[in-house]
């Protein structure tokens, strides 16, 4: 493992090697992460096919489990921790994850209210098909 | 908890971090690659909107119901679920310095990425063969480009990973290759989430309505 020389650029450091406890607990976080994820991806494809559940809550279900899966990957893969060296990728991603809902709950609203007003005529399943197939 | 961060070395405890000056180069790093895989998510709710809107617009053609095969989506999440989790023991071995172990990984994260891009693929050319194509209608539009376009960010990684190995072979794991592996894994980790929110938003939901 050579250093080649001019390779360092300022504020360079090696990382210190990590100790046998230090590995074996990283290797417990990604290990209990994993386990978690696919606990919570299971029961997403359970609970897309099962029929015990009520039909209409289960999108509002898919999205919650969806939603701690992706929060099990920040904390366990990503490692978004609420420590102080952790400050400026936390609030980046309160950011991000405003700008998302923003983008995703405004154009499904706008895209529905507009859809509900259009007043075409058929049942109303079919008002989206119409509007949206061109 | 005393485990190594992917974005930076030891847990500082110290309420005074700023006093420390400035940050290493690798927290540095990582934040700006962190920063950008914000925006590329920004970018990929806007295709998750646009899929939700026009998931019902199949223009008679067929419609998601029909088309979704769940046990390929299945062995695709668990490929990707898996290659994600081998990422995580592939930067855990670059922290301990076992360049073996680096390997390894790597190599495991790299079959499985390219076992889930290969079932994608025979997807696509699977729904093409039956005339489900983009331009059958804006369900299929917007179906082809969400996953699409998370595939061609997996297709990216892959080569990315290929990269560097290849980097870690002729150069061995100095510092700038190791910050290099702390954006792949970054990147790696970042996809499998965006998968989480495809195969619930395109495909579960699909087969509910």
């Amino acid at each position: 493992m050579s250093l080649y020389a001019g390779e360092r650029a300022p504020g360079d450091d090696l990382t210190p090697v990590r100790t046998r406890e230090q590995t074996l607990s990283a290797f417990l976080v990604y290990t209990a992460g994993f386990a978690l994820a696919i606990i919570l991806t299971a029961i997403s494809f359970w609970a897309a096919n099962t029929s015990l559940l009520w039909p209409p809550g289960v999108p509002l279900g898919l999205a919650v489990l969806a939603i701690a899966q992706m929060g099990v990957h920040l904390v366990f893969f990503i490692h978004i921790t609420t420590g102080p060296d952790n400050t400026n990728n936390v609030l980046a991603l309160a950011f991000g994850i405003l700008i998302v809902i923003l983008v995703m709950v405004g154009s499904l609203w706008i895209m529905i209210s507009l859809n509900a007003n259009m007043m075409l005529p058929g049942p109303p399943g079919d008002l989206m098909n119409l509007h949206m197939q061109h | 908890m005393s485990t190594t961060t992917v974005f930076g070395g030891e847990p500082a405890f110290a309420p005074e971090v700023s006093a420390e000056g400035p940050a290493p180069k690798r927290i540095v790093v990582a934040f700006g690659f962190w920063i950008f895989l914000l925006s590329d998510i920004v970018m990929f709710s806007a295709l998750f909107a646009t899929f939700a809107v026009l998931a019902h617009a199949t223009a008679g053609g067929p419609d998601g119901a029909h088309l979704v095969n769940q046990t390929r989506v299945a062995i695709e999440t668990g490929c990707l679920l898996f290659s994600s989790y081998t990422c995580g023991l592939m930067s855990m071995a670059v922290g301990a310095r076992k360049t073996a172990a680096v390997y390894l990984g790597a190599a495991v994260t790299f079959v499985f990425g390219a076992a889930f891009l290969g079932l994608e693929i025979s997807e696509f050319a699977g729904l093409i063969a039956k005339g489900a194509t983009p331009e059958r209608s804006a369900f299929l539009s917007a179906f082809f480009t969400l996953v699409g376009c998370h595939g061609a960010h997996v297709t990216a990684g892959l080569l990315w990973l290929a990269v560097m190995m290849a980097q870690v072979a002729t150069r061995g794991l100095v510092p700038i290759v190791e910050r290099r592996l702390a954006c792949f894994s970054l990147f790696w980790h970042a996809l499998d989430i965006i998968w989480v929110g495809v195969f619930t938003v395109v495909y579960l939901m699909e087969i509910r309505s």
